[in-house]
């Protein structure tokens, strides 16, 4: 049953046959956005296929190397529009490693919940939508929203909006987190669990959803290093390596959490390395609301700039800071020539370099795997296409 | 040991809870929580940002913007015009003549405000802004984007009362600054006029000569 077809095993002989050119999007509900994935087909299996990229190129790096380096702050909200606090984070971390900026303790915590709730909030609604291209037609994904809302009135709340939050500075945050808003995240950090393990009864021992996504879609450890493919796509292969443990940054060194792996690394494996995932955030969420402490939000040395952000001015130099988005590595590199505009600033989009390896993980598969291949994959094309 | 459709039993059973509580239950609990947006509405977070807009004290000629043009630098999609007033000598005075925002170009991000340094921009609440026409109704020009402090007093209480003091304890200080120079000068202008004719005076230090 759970055999997977090689385009080799298709048995031509006899068949006046030709291979068929088909484009998948770039309108298209199952590319997530404007993504076209050029396939070719013999009959149903992939015998060919070349995502293709650019439609949503908003020039994000030309536009940030124009204007000052706070001004660039909204920007990354839009770049992978469901984890903007964690994009935040990734470019708040490089510019402070540039200017050598020290955060102070409470900030770090708050940025610490901020990504977490970031994480849960991506990996639930990834979730549904991988749900939604298998065809269990937006329950899964509805059940996923009901509580993606609770964690998106939060970040409306202390940040004044949903999802484009630009929350994060230079040096610290924004607004403070009182005490009732703690109370409601721990609120919604306690309740979690119940709708995890729920979500866990209606999905993880589907046997539909099992026999659809085990054993398809198969990334080989070698292959995944070798591809410099990052996030949750590279655990569930089974290698382990996470930002967050491997490079310690902001205070997630002083957090006790395991990085779960996959066995096989197929697409059953990146949805349930998620799930796991969402676990070990609870914990990290409650370790940190449990012991944040008191005190200053934002670095001294940063507050005047809040009134001028045209005045900062970093020395002259080069950082690069990366963070374990809910995708995989985020990284911004940002030179300064000591002029309150980058000279050059990058992103390192983790779905941009994950869909790299979404021809080797289609070939030989059905169409419709392919689609579901997309959709654990995944990529949100604002940060792709950038 | 499963037998084969558990999974998919217990599954449905779960769909099976939501769809009874549907009708039985509260929002809190797995009942329905949706809203249905034009006739119900979620309560307005303070904190909530959505288009900028500019504050007069009592009436609208005593807008507090003075036309420095900050807002319009730190603007990252640039979507602020303004041109400053000259009365009839040109002289440039305090206030701006022309103050538009496109609507079409604002992202919404609250730089403006956080960068005003005469609390004159702030963030509205008004998110049903939407238009058919894009050229007229979406340019936002002074005269519509002019909104009074008690309007900003009833959308944000607790950042207009904090600016209010901030304000007012400000306007203290530089009229006790005033009154303190004022009664400087009149102290300076009662005191005895020094150096009548006759007395002799110290002559000045000499100054160190440079070598």
């Amino acid at each position: 049953m759970n055999k997977t077809f090689e385009a080799k095993d298709v048995n031509l002989a006899g068949i006046n046959s030709s291979l068929l050119e088909v484009n998948i999007g770039p309108q298209h509900p199952s590319t997530h956005g404007v993504f076209r994935m050029n396939a070719v087909l013999d009959g149903e299996v992939i015998v060919s296929l070349k995502p293709v990229m650019g439609y949503l190129h908003r020039n994000h790096e030309q536009i940030a190397e124009n204007m000052s380096y706070a001004a660039s702050m909204p920007y990354t909200d839009r770049l992978d529009y469901f984890n903007s606090m964690s994009n935040n984070l990734g470019y708040a971390l490089s510019v402070e490693k540039l200017a050598g900026l020290e955060v102070p303790e409470r900030a770090e915590y708050i940025r610490v919940i901020m990504a977490e709730l970031t994480r849960l909030i991506n990996h639930i609604a990834v979730i549904g939508f991988l749900l939604n291209d298998l065809g269990a037609f937006f329950t899964p994904v509805l059940y996923a929203f009901r509580e993606r809302e609770k964690i998106l009135d939060i970040f409306e709340e202390i940040s004044g909006s949903r999802m484009m939050c630009n929350y994060l500075r230079f040096g610290g945050v924004k607004r403070d987190l009182s005490p009732a808003i703690l109370e409601r995240i721990r609120g919604v950090v306690t309740a979690f669990p119940r709708f995890l393990d729920e979500f866990e009864t209606l999905l993880t021992k589907n046997e539909i959803l099992c026999m659809r996504c085990q054993n398809v879609g198969v990334l080989s450890p070698e292959l995944a290093i070798n591809a410099s493919i990052t996030g949750p796509l590279l655990r569930a292969s089974g290698v382990n390596y996470d930002i967050r443990k491997v490079d310690g940054y902001s205070v997630y060194p002083r957090f006790q959490f395991k990085v779960p792996l996959g066995p096989k690394g197929d697409v059953y494996d990146r949805y349930y390395v998620r799930i796991l995932e969402m676990r070990e955030s609870l914990k990290i969420l409650d370790q940190a609301l449990n012991t944040i402490p008191a005190g200053e939000i934002m670095s001294k040395k940063m507050i005047p700039f809040l009134k001028s952000p045209r005045n900062f001015k970093p020395p002259v130099g080069e950082a690069y800071a990366r963070v374990e988005s809910p995708k995989g590595e985020l990284g911004f590199y940002v030179v300064s020539d000591g002029t309150p505009q980058p000279w050059r600033y990058h992103v390192r989009a983790p779905s941009f370099i994950n869909l790299t390896i979404l021809e080797d993980m289609c070939l030989g598969q059905k169409v419709a795997d392919a689609i579901i291949i997309l959709g654990s994959v995944d990529i949100v094309l604002g940060e792709v296409d950038r | 040991m499963m037998y084969f459709g558990e999974g998919v039993v217990k599954g449905m059973m779960v769909t099976l809870k939501a769809f009874v509580a549907s009708y039985f239950k509260g929002p809190e609990d797995g009942g329905l929580f949706t809203v249905e947006y034009p006739e119900q509405r979620l309560p307005e977070k303070e904190n909530f940002r959505n288009f900028p807009f500019l504050i007069y004290d009592n009436t609208p000629d005593n807008l507090r913007c003075v036309a420095c043009d900050i807002c319009a630098k730190e603007c990252p999609p640039k979507c602020i015009y303004i041109v400053r007033e000259f009365d009839k000598d040109n002289k440039p005075l305090k206030r701006p003549a022309v103050f538009n925002i496109d609507h079409t170009v604002c992202m919404n991000c609250g730089i403006c405000e956080e960068a005003c340094p005469f609390d004159a921009i702030y963030m509205d609440h008004n998110f049903e802004i939407a238009s058919a026409e894009r050229n007229e109704n979406l340019l936002f020009r002074k005269d519509k984007l002019l909104k009074s402090n008690e309007y900003f007093h009833k959308i944000r209480p607790t950042d207009a009362t904090a600016i209010d003091e901030r304000r007012a304890a400000a306007e203290a200080k530089k009229k006790a600054a005033e009154a303190a120079a004022a009664q400087k000068a009149a102290a300076a202008q009662a005191a005895p006029k020094p150096a009548a004719p006759g007395t002799t005076t110290p002559p000045a230090a000499e100054p160190p000569k440079t070598v």
